[in-house]
């Protein structure tokens, strides 16, 4: 009986099979591309074509097996990776002490700067992508790893800091006030008390970071010009570019790059939907 | 009467004077505040803030990137792009991006969140999938439609079999149906994200009005409108927010899936500035055209959160200072 209770309104007005039908269909729309990709890297470029979305007759590991011999495919991962890693670190280093400030340490003018920060929100990258290139020009930063970094955390700023900020505020007054009362400054509350509390949501914010950073399209696009330097999607780009008519081995590359994605979708998607719901409270 | 919680007030500290102890403290905790404070700080100006206010002063010149500014022009590349046909035209497509979003978008992944509920048994391994093209790149997402809507590709095929005669579509390069291809892949990556919050968010309903409506006689469609909708309000209200200011940025999967074209049909403003600014490094037109971006989403945010967001956003950006 309290099972039935707790079913909502339109669970209890709908046939269950119906939402099922419902939910399925939508599923299959949603994973037909991502299995005929991964799939059609398996297949000749004569199968893909005259049915693609079955099953291959004989299963071809060429496509993939040539990409993976490729070092140009490896120093992307690589890159990417590095790129990632290095965004996703800086960023939990400099917004955690800052959301600390936002969240627990009063001073005059704390919220006029915090609104300034906030105003970032509004800003997409491409609004300033002319100007953010000349700095990065005038700082000798162009076709280098470090001038995709530093901006990628800079547009983070704004949403991660205003998330942890949230975090940090709903942890108990009294753990702090405990801290002062044996003496402690705030420092030692943020590091000892606060951070290892919050592992929660810094692993929230970081993984929301790691998956724009790997994502990543136009700042690549602009900053990195030596293709040693390059993250995956612009080798996918560049991949596709080149193989135009072999669409196997296309698939086969996107598969390669999608699959890393996937398996830390598989681990992180609690985590990571923490962060986009926690994001999207009021601030 | 004594008061047995009083303490002699020149020694120790008395719980009523923490407050002010802590007031002097915070002139000690300057230091501290500067330290936490100043690497975002400094991060943050030199690439948002910075850019964007140089932003506003390169679109007044026209300059092709390298060398002084002289050529100073005032607001003649904002008149310049206001009478672009090519410009009104991205515009128009963000705009049509926009609402297509918000009606076909926000009303599937409402419905979907209704239908999963709280209790469809396996809603997690729903919610999953849904979210799953989410974090996929957009350029992966991009090459795969791509080769979906390619003229012998899976979409024609697969309507071949099951339409006899089917006549095969142009799907990307036709003008026409471009703008609605890139659309259908625009929901099937973004969808999940609304899906989410949704679900999310009625999780929190208790079902205890649910309950209590449904006693009151209330039918399905009724709860839904009455009750769910109104409760979700504020998530409802966050979703054609972030909807809509996404649909005024788009670039990375229309430049990936048709560059804009075929003859500008699918340019948004995103790639109509890029296409200037690094391709005929028309900067100071390019940035205008960045500035004009910024200001719609500033005026949309603005407005909406002045007029609809009010309730939700107390002491948020625009909504401690209105």
């Amino acid at each position: 009986m309290y099972a039935i209770r707790r079913r909502s309104f339109l669970a209890k007005a709908t046939p269950l099979s119906l939402r099922y039908l419902v939910c399925t269909l939508v599923a299959i729309f949603v994973l037909v591309p991502i299995i005929t990709a991964i799939i059609g890297g398996f297949k000749t470029n004569g199968e893909l074509t005259n049915a693609p979305f079955s099953l291959p007759t004989s299963w071809h590991w060429e496509n993939y097996g040539a990409i993976l011999s490729q070092g140009i495919f490896w120093q992307a991962i690589a890159n990417s990776l590095l790129t990632t890693l290095a965004t996703v670190g800086i960023l939990l280093l400099v917004s955690a002490p800052t959301a600390f400030v936002f969240a627990r340490m009063p001073f005059r003018g704390r919220e006029v700067i915090f609104n300034i920060l906030l105003f970032g929100l509004l800003f997409p990258i491409s609004v300033a992508i002319l100007p953010l290139y000349i700095t990065l020009r005038n700082l000798q930063l162009v076709d280098s790893l470090l001038g995709l970094i530093l901006p990628q955390v800079a547009f983070a700023l704004p949403t991660t800091i205003l998330i942890l900020r949230n975090f940090f505020r709903a942890i108990p007054q009294e753990l702090e006030d405990a801290t002062y009362i044996d003496g402690g400054e705030p420092i030692d509350f943020f590091w000892r008390i606060l951070l290892p509390l919050a592992r929660p949501s810094l692993a929230a914010v970081g993984m929301l970071a790691m998956v724009a950073s790997w994502n990543n399209f136009l700042l690549p696009l602009l900053v990195l010009n030596s293709s040693s330097l390059w993250t995956l999607p612009l080798g996918v780009m560049q991949f596709q570019g080149e193989h135009a008519t072999d669409w196997a081995s296309t698939m086969a590359y996107v598969s390669i790059t999608m699959i890393p994605a996937i398996i830390f979708y598989l681990f992180a998607e609690r985590n990571l939907i923490a962060g986009l719901t926690a994001g999207a409270v009021k601030g | 009467m004594k008061v047995i919680s009083r303490a002699p007030l020149p020694t120790g500290a008395p719980p009523v004077q923490l407050i002010v102890r802590a007031q002097q403290k915070k002139n000690r905790w300057a230091g501290t505040i500067a330290l936490f404070l100043l690497p975002s700080a400094a991060i943050y100006l030199i690439f948002v803030l910075l850019p964007v206010l140089q932003a506003a002063y390169y679109s007044l010149f026209r300059w092709s990137g390298l060398g002084p500014l002289t050529d100073f022009t005032g607001v003649g590349n904002y008149l310049r792009a206001f009478n672009n046909t090519v410009f009104l035209g991205a515009l128009t497509h963000n705009l049509i991006l926009l609402i297509l979003s918000l009606v076909f978008q926000l009303s599937l992944s409402l419905i979907l969140a209704l239908i999963i509920g709280k209790t469809l048994p396996g809603r997690s391994i729903f919610r999953a999938i849904y979210f799953l093209p989410f974090i996929l790149s957009d350029v992966v997402t991009g090459v795969i439609w791509t080769f979906i809507y390619r003229p012998d590709g899976g979409l024609n095929t697969f309507l071949q079999h099951i339409i006899p005669g089917f006549q095969v579509q142009l799907w990307l390069a036709n003008p026409g149906s471009v703008l609605l291809s890139l659309f259908i892949v625009i929901i099937w990556k973004y969808f999940g994200l609304h899906l989410v919050l949704y679900v999310a968010a009625i999780q929190n309903i208790p079902d205890e009005i649910v309950e209590a409506a449904r006693i009151d006689g209330a039918s399905m469609l009724q709860i839904v409108r009455y009750v769910s909708i109104p409760l979700l309000g504020s998530t409802i209200r966050l979703t054609i927010f972030l909807s809509a200011l996404g649909s005024l940025q788009f670039f990375d999967l229309i430049w990936v899936m048709s560059g804009g074209g075929p003859v500008h049909a699918s340019e948004t403003m995103a790639t109509y500035l890029y296409k200037y600014g690094f391709q005929s490094f028309d900067m100071g037109y390019g940035s205008a055209v960045g500035v004009i971006m910024f200001a719609a989403c500033f005026v949309f945010s603005l407005l909406y959160q002045r007029f609809v967001m009010r309730r939700d956003l107390a002491g948020s950006l625009t909504g401690s200072q209105l």
